[in-house]
């Protein structure tokens, strides 16, 4: 029987700085470069649907990744949601998708063929090919950082910018009201049955939990002089550096060669047209 | 730092909040001179959160409300003199801005346009100042504790250069090794910075050694509810004076006795534990404390005690058989358990906690769950199988028990602070109980709600509830004479 309890001290709790990216390159890079990179490097994989493009990028990718300080396993363990939806894509364009060629087995409404078969890898590679980039791009990518890029380099309003950004803060206070909320109705003796009916009343006390904390933090901040008519200066700078522009053209460039490959060997297949 | 300190002159002020008929404060005259540390007192509704949004300049334009006469800082309409006052808010959660430490306490000096060389000068002697110095400017705000936070605030706040400084119940919501820090960090400011300072506190006692003026708002004409000055003056004076007077409007005046309401006869029955933790390892996922063992009994009132964030509250939450042990159990005595199955109330379902096992907690509004005060009074009852006549009657008589009867058509979120609170601690007795815990049941409460709380605690207790708080009050600690758990960091 004791009166004291010991717990573990705070300095144990602490996590680690986290890194602005895995990858020492894009770490160097600034924030809005990244999301414009990111832009370059998966929109123009959307217009072929067909193996090769599809291949040849995701092998630049990852190679490319790898040089920057990404090996192939750490790309892998973060991406790993992207895989479970390549793998969704697959088989339901494996079982369902379009028939042409030999039929290879056929069973009720599901039918493969020598056709969905290739569009089924197709498939699989191209949603790696777009998806696998854009999470590593955006891992560890800080938000306040990114924030100043979009006022400065690209002057969208500060206003409407930081107040954003201020407001993603509260949600991690929310996760914890939300919890909160969820324990008080068990000790309430309201957790049980319906959960849906459950979720909905508890929405609707968080809604107006947030909107006092919005208010609080609205209060704080124009308290320190936001949301004026007069100018800002900004204590952290932002700006695009030669690295911004290498990165910015390693994005175009990769789907560039990945879809010339595909021409080159005729294997380009426009995705928005008939077969 | 070089900040001159603001004059405050106010000439016949009055605001008008835009959805209120009545003037929330009107007719007000004072002369705040530069350097003068003045103490704001007030009962809660008396308009003391107006007058510093007013002065904070944040009380927003003609659409927000109407204002009468003038308040200037340094001769300056104090609605449009940005910069000159700088504000410290109660709530350490909603003061922090941005991720990392420096970008926060810089976020003031962007909004006013300082340069960038001399915004990042003024960071940094600013975080010096309150002594946060050691701590790293890329440093997540997170990670700080509820007394970091208010001086990061306070840093904030400074680097902005105000003449004159405005503390909103900066302490109310912290442990008292915050309190500390803070008060110090205060001190230190004023020292070295000269600043004018305007602070609100029911908690007078904190900052008693650093004012040298009081001034009580209140209602002057008893039949209206309009606010203003009352008492304005040196601040032996004024507690001698109006002592009384303040003390019924909740103010902790220096030198008052707490009422004392220790078991009257005999000590808790301490034959079999009303609630055991056997070689209980608690937290939210990874283990704050482990191997514990403890007994709680009924008739008695345990109190956990120790430094924020050592996860009291957890065990709280553990011991409601709301979180699962992470390890060994919690067990409750045969008698409590009856009816339910098993021994242990984090394996009951949700209804068999209630008139078993009630948690009070620290945020009021976590815990209404209906719309109108007479219904969340009465979920527990109907919940516990009385009809809709018999779980009225007992949401009634608690309601009439607990001062709130005239908010019965009311919604809870619409209730004043004490009355929330007061409100969640009857809709968890509604269920009667046989053990209660409460996280933090006087945090932030003014002394009328204070006195209030310990009375209850002190019935639930007589009646035979073991009664388990997690506190930071000492004065409640002594009040109730409950017996204490320490927490401690190990190894320290």
């Amino acid at each position: 029987m004791s009166d004291i309890v010991l717990v573990s001290p705070p300095d144990a709790r602490k996590e680690p700085a986290r890194p602005a990216s895995p990858s020492w390159f894009i770490a160097k890079v600034n924030p809005v470069a990244r999301i414009i990179g990111a832009l370059l490097l998966c929109i123009p994989m959307f217009v072929s649907l067909d193996v090769v493009s599809a291949s040849v990028a995701l092998g630049l990718e990852v190679a490319l990744l790898w040089i920057g300080g990404v090996d192939p396993i750490r790309v892998c363990r973060s991406t790993w949601p992207v895989w479970i939806a390549a793998v969704g894509g697959f088989i339901s364009v494996l079982l369902y998708g379009r028939t042409s060629g030999e039929i290879l087995w056929q069973g009720g409404w599901i039918v493969v063929s020598e056709g969905s078969v290739y569009l089924a890898c197709a498939t699989f590679l191209r949603v790696l090919a777009i998806a696998v980039p854009g999470v590593v791009l955006a891992l560890g990518l800080d938000p306040t950082d990114l924030a100043d890029g979009l006022v400065q380099i690209l002057h969208l309003s500060p206003r409407f910018v930081y107040g954003g950004l201020a407001g993603m803060r509260m949600f991690t206070l929310l996760q914890d009201d939300w919890r909160a909320l969820g324990l008080s109705r068990r000790s309430r003796g309201l957790g049980d049955g319906n959960a849906i009916q459950r979720a909905f009343s508890q929405a609707f006390g968080l809604l107006v939990l947030s909107i006092r904390r919005a208010t609080k933090l609205a209060t704080a901040m124009e308290a320190r002089g936001f949301g004026g008519a007069g100018p800002r200066s900004a204590a952290r700078v932002s700006r695009l550096h030669p690295i911004d522009a290498v990165f910015c053209a390693i994005c175009f460039v990769i789907p560039f060669i990945a879809l010339g490959v595909a021409v080159a060997t005729g294997n380009w297949h426009f995705s928005f047209q008939g077969a | 730092m070089r900040i001159t300190p603001a004059r405050v002159e106010a000439k016949d002020w009055g605001w008008r909040h835009a959805t209120r008929k009545d003037f929330a404060l009107r007719g007000l005259d004072f002369d705040i001179r530069p350097g003068e540390h003045v103490l704001l007192l007030g009962a809660s509704g008396a308009g003391k959160s107006t007058l510093m949004a007013g002065l904070a300049g944040v009380l927003g334009g003609s659409d927000e409300g109407e204002q009468e006469g003038s308040l200037t800082i340094d001769g300056v309409e104090a609605g449009i003199a940005r910069g000159k006052a700088g504000l410290v808010l109660q709530d350490p959660d909603s003061q922090i801005i941005l991720e990392r430490v420096g970008d926060d306490a810089a976020f003031g000096c962007e909004n006013l346009a300082v340069p960038r060389d001399e915004t990042w000068r003024r960071v940094r002697e600013s975080l010096d100042l309150v002594g946060l110095k050691d701590i790293d400017l890329d440093r997540s705000t997170r990670h700080l504790s509820g007394g970091q936070r208010q001086r990061l605030a306070l840093a904030g706040v400074l680097a902005m250069q105000p003449g004159l400084l405005l503390l909103d119940e900066p302490t109310a919501n912290l442990d008292p090794e915050g309190v500390r820090e803070v008060h110090d960090a205060v001190r230190d400011v004023l020292a070295r910075t000269g600043q004018t300072m305007v602070v609100v506190e029911h908690h007078i006692d904190v900052w008693m050694d650093l004012i040298d003026r009081v001034i009580v708002i209140g209602h002057p004409d008893p039949d209206s509810h309009v606010g203003g000055v009352i008492a304005d003056g040196k601040p032996d004076e004024v507690f001698g004076e109006y002592g009384d007077l303040l003390a019924r409007g909740g103010a902790w005046v220096p030198g008052r006795a707490i009422p004392d309401r220790a078991p009257a006869r005999v000590r808790a029955d301490r034959r079999e534990p009303a609630l055991v933790t056997e070689d209980l390892g608690f937290g939210r996922g990874f283990p704050l404390g482990e191997h514990i063992d403890l007994e709680f009994f009924s008739g008695e009132v345990t109190a956990l005690m120790g430094p924020n964030g050592a996860g009291k509250s957890t065990l709280a939450l553990t011991l409601a058989g709301l979180l699962k042990p992470l390890a060994g159990h919690v067990r409750v005595r045969a008698d409590i358990a009856e009816g339910a199955r098993g021994g242990e109330p984090d394996k009951w379902k949700s209804r068999e906690l209630l008139g078993r096992i009630g948690m009070v907690f620290q945020e009021p509004e976590h815990q209404f769950a209906a719309a109108l005060v007479r219904d969340e009074v009465a979920i527990g009852p109907k919940s516990m199988g009385a009809d809709e006549a018999r779980a009225y009657a007992i949401a009634d008589e608690m309601l009439e028990r607990m001062n709130l009867s005239r908010f019965a058509k009311a919604n809870p979120y619409t209730l004043s602070g004490g009355e929330k609170r007061r409100l969640s601690v009857a809709s968890m007795l509604a269920g009667a109980p046989r053990i209660l815990v409460m996280d933090e049941p006087t945090f932030g409460q003014d002394f009328t709600t204070w006195t209030e709380m310990v009375d209850l605690i002190a019935k639930v207790r007589d009646r035979g509830s073991a009664v388990v708080i997690v506190t930071h009050d000492e004065a409640l600690v002594k009040a109730l004479d409950a017996r204490r758990i320490m927490f401690g960091f190990a190894g320290e």
